[in-house]
């Protein structure tokens, strides 16, 4: 007896152009657990995630979502379903204050604990400099505006693209050290990390990519150093 | 000197017009970075359907706009749905491209259905109304309401941009397309609404030249290019800027006039190459290009 996977990829190819990225990919993440996916640069963690948002094109069955197909839906509908994407670099608005950032992100009016409230609960640094323009931030400080800004929307599956990155690690560890609080309301999460550390301390379940394929896949305190580096780096 | 202040407010209150003129443009530059060639033979086309509902329904022309504001944003919102979605992307040409085609199509379109006629809105006694500002100083009540509308219609621009949901989007979707799809807005809707909006300030700009002057299908052009004047004058990105830009512009226009009457146009291009010398991004810029 086992429920559903919340999220199912099946089988996922992923083109840029004529260049491809990812090839007849497989991996799910159950309701209400933390998953990490890792690999080299240019193993195609972002291309994944990109694909589940609806950034880039996919087959409708190659992804479902819910009990929904959801591969090929254009980015705004994959939203509407309750997938919020953290992306690589932050991706903050340029033009918009750190709390017209948040205030976007709940466009959508997803019922849900998460509002305004509660994220300046969690990140209160981000309350104190609401109404900065959010590129006046420190890289660490606009990581946070990022993660809060797909809260905001209540999403079942937050997806996270490398929020370590350009971060000092005591940055890295401080943001980190607020996951369990956003784990403990329910969502589930597909981490993409750089920092394998981190990852696996955060997840029960890693997948490493390797060119586009799942190179390893297991349970996180169940994969040794070993069978890691050479899943990473294919030797 | 009583000459002067009347030469500067007559240039003031025509430039609130200009900026009308601009908003829109302004507008639409600012959130998908089209330039709509068309957007002079629009504010024409919105005055040939006020033509056509004041005579259909014999009411005024001001009674009119609650018509044909609705209408041309309708009419916006279609374009951009039906038409100018498919030419954005990466490249500024098509868009620039489908837009001239569209002033061509306009204007003959207007011409045949119309014939190159000139043509003027009557609005009755408040024509030719005056009020007395102060000693030796008279202003028209109509250029002086249309001022106030077009400080109004500005404000209220400035404020959906900045104060509503609606203007987040628009800035957030000109920031980052890509980004703000991942927020659930839906680029195709929200470009559509940005130029509905255009076309509602298109709208009341164009029942204003109606009523202010003639007009027949051949205007569109020199309404663009007053407009792109106002925009450049003023800065890029900044409404309050285009308002400027237009009140700089009518200002010249204005002292042109006052000099030698076939110097008003001249004196307003030579205003613009000016500050387009000295100051290219113009003179309140806010947009990165």
């Amino acid at each position: 007896m086992s429920e559903p996977p919340l999220l199912a990829v099946r089988d996922l190819d992923a083109f840029y152009g004529d260049f491809q990225a990812l090839f007849g990919l497989s991996m799910e993440v159950a309701a209400g657990e933390a998953v990490a996916v890792i690999g080299a640069n240019g193993a195609g963690k972002s291309t994944l995630l990109k694909s589940i948002a609806g950034l880039l094109r996919a087959r409708p069955d190659a992804i479902t979502f819910n009990g929904a197909r959801i591969g090929g839906m254009p980015a705004h509908a994959v939203a509407a379903q309750g997938i919020a994407l953290v992306p690589e670099g932050r991706g903050l608005f340029a033009s918009l204050s750190v709390e017209e950032n948040l205030l976007i992100g709940g466009q959508l009016k997803r019922p849900g604990p998460w509002n305004l409230q509660r994220v300046y609960e969690l990140f209160p640094v981000l309350g104190e400099r609401r109404h900065l323009a959010s590129t006046a931030l420190s890289g660490g400080q606009q990581q946070m505006v990022a993660i809060s800004r797909g809260l905001m929307s209540n999403p079942k599956l937050l997806l996270c693209d490398e929020i370590s990155l350009g971060l000092a690690p005591i940055v890295v560890r401080d943001i980190y050290a607020r996951l369990p609080a956003i784990l403990g309301q329910g969502i589930s999460l597909l981490l993409v990390e750089q920092d394998v550390v981190q990852a696996l301390k955060t997840t029960q379940r890693v997948y490493c990519l390797q060119e586009g394929r799942v190179a390893l896949a297991g349970a996180a305190k169940d994969l040794t150093r070993e069978a890691i580096a050479a899943a990473y780096f294919g030797v | 000197m009583m000459d002067w202040i009347n030469v500067i407010l007559q240039g003031v209150l025509v430039g609130g017009l200009y900026a009308m003129f601009a908003a829109g443009l302004s507008l639409i530059f600012g959130v998908m970075r089209l330039v709509n060639i068309a957007h002079g033979d629009l504010i024409v086309l919105a005055a040939y359907v006020a033509l056509v509902i004041t005579e259909t329904f014999g009411i005024g022309p001001l009674v009119s706009l609650v018509v044909v504001v609705p209408l041309m944003a309708a009419i916006g919102y279609m374009l951009q749905r039906l038409v100018l979605n498919r030419t954005l992307g990466e490249d500024l040409l098509p868009p620039l491209l489908v837009t001239f085609g569209l002033s061509v199509i306009i204007q003959n379109g207007l011409l045949a259905l119309f014939t190159a006629d000139s043509r003027k809105l009557q609005a009755g006694d408040i024509e030719v109304a005056t009020i007395r500002l102060f000693e030796g100083v008279y202003v028209g009540v109509l250029p002086l309401l249309q001022f106030v509308v077009a400080v109004a219609v500005i404000a209220a621009l400035q404020f959906v941009f900045y104060r509503t949901a609606l203007g987040r989007a628009f800035r957030a979707t000109a920031d980052s397309q890509s980004v703000a799809q991942l927020m659930g807005l839906d680029n195709r809707h929200v470009f559509a609404l940005a130029m509905a909006l255009s076309l509602a300030v298109v709208a009341i700009a164009g029942v204003f030249l109606a009523v202010r002057a003639n007009f027949d299908p051949s205007q569109g052009p020199a309404r663009l290019i007053f407009g792109f004047e106002a925009v450049i004058i003023g800065g890029l990105g900044s409404l309050w800027g285009t308002l400027a830009g237009g009140l700089i512009l009518g200002v010249a226009q204005a002292i042109g006039a006052h000099i030698d009457p076939g110097w008003q146009v001249l004196a307003g291009h030579i205003c613009f190459l000016v500050i387009l010398a000295v100051r290219p991004e113009g003179l309140f810029p806010k947009v990165r290009l």
